[in-house]
């Protein structure tokens, strides 16, 4: 029969609501494809086979007692290792919690559980969210199906890497500063970034709080928004959590798929064009927009000035919430304790603790977080950098009386060598140039495949205002319904 | 000049409680200023009268009823500490005192 | 110390103190600020709970509505102007008592502030500013092993408990106090029972400061006159009222005698001892902490509309010095006599005895009096003293109508204690009510006069002041149930006496 591995959520959850086949066949087809070719990709640090099947028994089990089994009952998916799950090893890629079991479950797995999902597992990261290749991984490097010597994204590689290696239809990311758009675009797979506030936070082992978003990603725009709608809406546990109904991101999704978008403007962004893009990269973006142009939509420049202070605002705002999130890793309530010889003291522990839980990159956050708000800084930098996030947000308002949806490439360029930014931390924050305003605002984003560029895959992006999240997802879904989907060479 | 000295560095692993390594220091060091220098970017951008923005979402006044609801057992609380004695978390002899609340 | 310490008199007859306060209440809420583990008092370690007040990756804190309204209340009472619109800020500092290893507080956006609290000292008002009432969660609570006593030096291992961590808290910071010369210390106790009385008074804490649901801190400095202020120690650890007098008294003759030695006062946090009554500096930092405060990003703004803060204005009760004040009128007491009822901590009592029919004398004369007593032979709170407003003034009631005499009402009182019913139902069982039928008294009386033929001569021959010995043997043979004054009158009367 049929690669179940190689179906999309929608055709798999059709042939279990029809008993076609089963959950657990669709669980195990899964299982054993993960078995046969993670250990070259590394998109999972935990497989949680035992729970897996034992979900999707008993989503079969709901079936078998005629029940009404919703549009994803039965589809596997991987859970980015940010998320709390209770009972199951969350690290967020780091050492300092290695072999913590959460006592209790964020609001988007309870979600994803309610829906009849099943979790495979969870997927690898850069520590703490804290990257743009993966590579910052406690557990090492997730590879790109792609090409196993290129970097899958970051920080939520594991999960895209899983899309695009067949190792399950969904996934779930989140998206600080680009971690869910980013990997999606180098490796040829849909990644969204819901409007912060539109998906709960709880759970979500915090980076940076006032940006943090968990948003979810697939091989396809239409799977994508089933599984935003499924994980999306008010959290009463989440302040930040936006009291309002989903945008109706999958009609928009059917929508576009019938590749008409007159009457639908689109603006590109003057600023990005001066950008160090690469030329292949850009001509794939030139080529969408002439699709996108045929399809029906307006296309005109619209510029927003202070994009360009983005990625700075962007990397003083971050860490500096960062450096409080991460203080209550100290060994004392869970995770890890380095030093207690009975002799050192409580600081002395602590400090060692950290040191040998925390990487390179997190550490630099954490220190640059502390500079950033200590009394003698905090005007120049921490403050200022607020205050340039609201410039940007009104570039975003400005430009969004003109235009329904920006557009722009989501990377300046395609999946890069392994170890080839490592070396300057700078260098590696580029990669976040296109999909950092997009947090700073709170707005929706989403990167959906585009082309190639040199047999790698480049990603289109597609900004939306707050809550209307539904927009990006009419358009993604329109250039999809030209370009199609891409696959990525045999492991 | 460098916008961060090494002893600089050294107080930021202090205030941040991490044990970095006389080598850390150096490459942190390095790091720390390219990271600075670009960063003080955000500087160029004249925003005195501008307001801060310290949230997205346009949301105010989020408030919870006080009504009780289960939290974990102690077994569950205690299940990830690193050690723990008398139904309380242990941890090694604290040198400061509080600095209270 | 060897050196003397100069006289406190003598002190502030040279020296000028300025002397702050900055006082933490917990509130009564029945969940935590952030999360809803309940607050009861007690119970076993790490059993109120959470992901939230654990501080575990991934938990969020969502604010409790009550907590909030709570503190509005309190800055209202305190004549306080109410942000229309503030954050709550993080203060970051590393600790073991504080799950998140920061401290959800506010930072320059307070919820009130800008108001005062009228204060009496020797019937003098003394107005102190309030410069900020805002709110923050607590900490929990550290057992430190292996050291003295549980002091924290010299122990080898500590026990975290979060039992408490997140219960709100609300600080209440005065503005300096400048100008209250001797009075100092007497003006910070004075402030500390008001602010507790009007907290009590709004029902929003039991505000018991042995219990550590109301902390506080005292600021003291010294200048000499004309010159600018001195600097301030704060001194910590102040446990009860006569604490906080004795904290600011001591620091003050400290203060003078460094001052005196030509030493200069460093800005430091002291510790109060309640057993020596003086402070000893505490662990004296160099550099002051940098807490790096910014805006909570897990809680968004709060903006009190004006509907709502009225409507909570609207609600407030009279403050506890504008009712005592209307309470000592109606009750036609003298300033001392005001202060023993306040000092019973029977003003409620009183009250409700008084609106359950008693006269406010015979209200005041059981409650201080007998009650009082029994109160204190039992150790237990006047309240809890066994006998209710209404049986007060049922048992007081019998007396005026003249149905029991003071000795009875007190036996009734005791069965009353004893729980053996309303009063009037013990005085009919124990079959406790005045004689006031002449004819069983003329006959008792007869009885006596024949009994003691000499002291009826006595009497007889003008000795009136007799008449006692035989009133006591009829009081005898009625059992205390007869009227005194109705058989002193009758033997006269029969002895031709009168
Ligand atoms: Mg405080
Ligand atoms: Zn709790």
């Amino acid at each position: 029969m049929t690669d179940l591995t190689r179906m999309t959520a929608t055709e798999i959850a059709g042939l279990v609501a029809s008993g076609e086949t089963s959950a657990v066949e669709v669980t195990r087809a899964h299982l054993d494809r993960i078995a046969a070719v993670d250990d070259r990709v590394n998109a999972f640090l935990h497989v949680d086979s035992e729970g897996a099947l034992a979900a999707a028994a008993e989503v079969d089990a709901r079936r078998a007692a005629g029940e009404e089994l919703g549009p994803l009952a039965g589809v596997p998916i991987a859970v980015k290792d940010v998320l709390t799950t209770k009972g199951v090893p969350t690290t967020v890629g780091s050492k300092i919690l290695e072999g913590w079991r959460p006592p209790y479950d964020s609001t988007i797995v309870q979600r994803l559980r309610a829906a009849g999902t099943v979790m495979l597992g969870k997927t690898n990261m850069d520590e703490f969210a804290m990257g743009s290749s993966t590579e910052y991984s406690a557990y090492g490097p997730t590879h790109n199906p792609w090409d196993l010597s290129r970097i899958p994204g970051g920080s939520g590689g594991g999960s895209s890497a899983a899309l695009a290696a067949y190792e399950a239809p969904l996934a779930i990311g989140s998206d600080t500063g680009g971690s869910i758009r980013q990997p999606g675009a180098v490796t040829g797979t849909v990644g969204a970034k819901p409007t912060y506030g539109g998906t709960s936070r709880y759970g979500l082992v915090a980076f940076s709080s006032s940006l943090d978003t968990p948003g979810p990603c697939a091989r396809n725009v239409l799977d994508a928004a089933l599984l935003h709608e499924a994980i999306g809406g008010h959290d009463p546990r989440d302040s930040t959590s936006i009291p309002q109904p989903v945008p109706d991101v999958v009609a928009a999704a059917r929508r576009g798929a019938t590749g008409d978008l007159s009457g639908v403007k689109l603006g590109i962004v003057t600023e990005f064009a001066a950008e160090g893009v690469e030329p292949g990269v850009t001509a794939a973006f030139r080529e969408s927009v002439d699709t996108l142009a045929k399809l029906g939509a307006e296309i005109v420049e619209v510029s927003c000035p202070h994009f360009t202070y983005a990625l700075p605002a962007y990397y003083l705002i971050a860490p500096s919430e960062a450096s409080s999130n991460l203080a209550r890793f100290d060994g004392v309530r869970f995770g890890l304790r380095v030093g207690d010889d009975g002799n050192r003291s409580l600081e002395e522990v602590m400090s060692l603790t950290r040191e040998a839980g925390f990487g390179a990159e997190v550490k630099r956050r954490i220190m640059i977080g502390t500079y950033a708000l200590s009394s003698g800084y905090y005007d120049a930098y921490y403050g200022q950098a607020q205050k340039v996030r609201t410039l940007i947000t009104r570039d975003f308002t400005a430009a969004f009386e003109r235009v329904d949806a920006l557009i722009s490439p989501t990377t300046p360029f395609v999946a890069f060598p392994l170890g080839a930014r490592t070396a300057d931390p700078y260098q590696m924050y580029l990669a976040d140039l296109f999909t950092i305003p997009t947090n700073l605002y709170g707005g929706p984003g989403i990167s959906v495949p585009c082309g190639l560029s040199e047999g790698l895959p480049v990603g289109l992006q597609v900004m939306a205002p707050t809550m209307a999240d539904d927009r990006m997802y009419r358009v993604a879904a329109a250039l999809e319904s030209v370009v199609g989907t891409f696959t990525p060479p045999a492991l | 000049m460098a916008a961060i000295s090494r002893e600089e560095v050294a107080h930021l692993a202090r205030l941040s409680r991490l044990a970095v390594t006389e080598e850390e220091l150096d490459t942190f060091a390095g790091q720390l200023d390219v990271i600075l220098q670009a960063v003080a970017q955000v500087g160029e951008v004249a925003a005195a009268d501008i307001p801060p923005t310290s949230h997205s979402v346009p949301l105010t006044n989020v408030l919870r009823e006080d009504v009780v609801v289960p939290g974990l057992t102690p077994q569950e609380a205690l299940s990830g500490a690193p050690d723990a004695e008398e139904q309380r978390f242990r941890v090694p002899r604290i040198l400061d005192e509080d600095v209270a609340s | 110390m060897t050196t003397t310490l100069p006289a406190y008199d003598e002190v502030v007859a040279r020296y000028e103190p300025v002397i702050g306060l900055e006082t933490h209440v917990e509130l009564g809420t029945n969940t935590k600020m952030f999360c809803g583990c309940p607050t009861d008092f007690g119970g076993e370690p790490n059993t109120r709970v959470c992901p939230v007040c654990l501080g575990l990756p991934g938990s969020l804190p969502v604010a409790n509505k009550a907590a909030i309204e709570a503190t509005i209340r309190i800055g209202l009472a305190l004549n306080c102007s109410i942000a229309e619109w503030c954050r709550f800020a993080r203060k970051n500092y590393f600790y073991p008592d504080m799950p998140k290893d920061f401290q959800i507080s506010q930072y320059d956006e307070p919820l009130c502030f800008g108001g005062y609290l009228d204060v009496e000292v020797n019937g003098e008002l003394v107005r102190i500013g309030i410069e900020r009432v805002h709110l923050e969660e607590d900490t929990g609570k550290t057992l430190h092993v292996g050291g003295a006593t549980g002091r924290i030096h010299g122990a080898t291992e500590s026990l975290v408990d979060y039992n408490r961590a997140g219960i709100p808290l609300v600080e209440i910071v005065t503005k300096p106090v400048p100008g209250t010369g001797a009075l100092a210390p007497e003006v910070a106790r004075a402030y500390v029972t008001e602010l507790r009385d009007v907290i009590r008074s709004l029902g929003v804490s039991d505000v018991r400061m042995e219990e550590g649901s109301l902390r506080c801190d005292v600021n003291t400095s010294l200048n000499l006159p004309g010159e600018e202020w001195g600097t301030r120690t704060e001194t910590k650890n102040v446990n009860s009222l006569r604490s906080v007098e004795r904290a600011v008294r001591s620091e003050i003759i400290r203060q003078a005698s460094v001052l005196d030695a030509g030493g200069r006062i460093t800005q430091e946090t002291r510790h109060f001892h309640e057993d020596t009554g003086d402070t000893t500096p505490g662990r004296s930092k160099e550099t002051a902490t940098d807490y790096r405060y910014f805006p909570e990003p897990d809680l968004v703004p709060l903006a009190p509309d004006t509907a709502w803060v009225a409507e909570l204005k609207a609600a407030l009760p009279e403050l506890p010095r504008l009712h005592r004040r209307r309470l000592q009128e109606q009750w036609g007491l003298s300033d001392a006599d005001m202060q023993s009822v306040l000092n019973a901590g029977a003003v409620e009592l009183i009250e409700a005895t008084i609106a359950a029919g008693a006269t406010p004398a015979g209200a005041r004369k059981w409650w201080l009096g007998e009650l009082s007593r029994r109160a204190n032979e039992a150790g237990v709170e006047l309240a809890d003293v066994g006998a209710t407003p209404a049986q007060v003034a049922e048992l007081q009631g019998l007396v005026d109508a003249g149905k029991l005499n003071d000795k009875l009402a007190r036996t009734v009182l005791e069965g009353v204690l004893a729980g053996e019913g309303s009063p009037t139902q013990i005085m009919t069982n124990r079959n406790l009510e005045v004689v006031s039928d002449t004819g069983a008294l003329t006959a008792a009386v007869d009885e006596a006069i024949a009994a003691n033929p000499d002291i009826a001569d006595k009497i007889r021959s003008g000795k009136v002041a007799a008449a006692g010995a035989l009133v006591g043997a009829v009081m005898k043979t009625t059992r205390g149930q007869a009227d005194a004054k109705t058989v002193r009158e009758l033997i006269l009367e029969r002895l031709g006496a009168a």
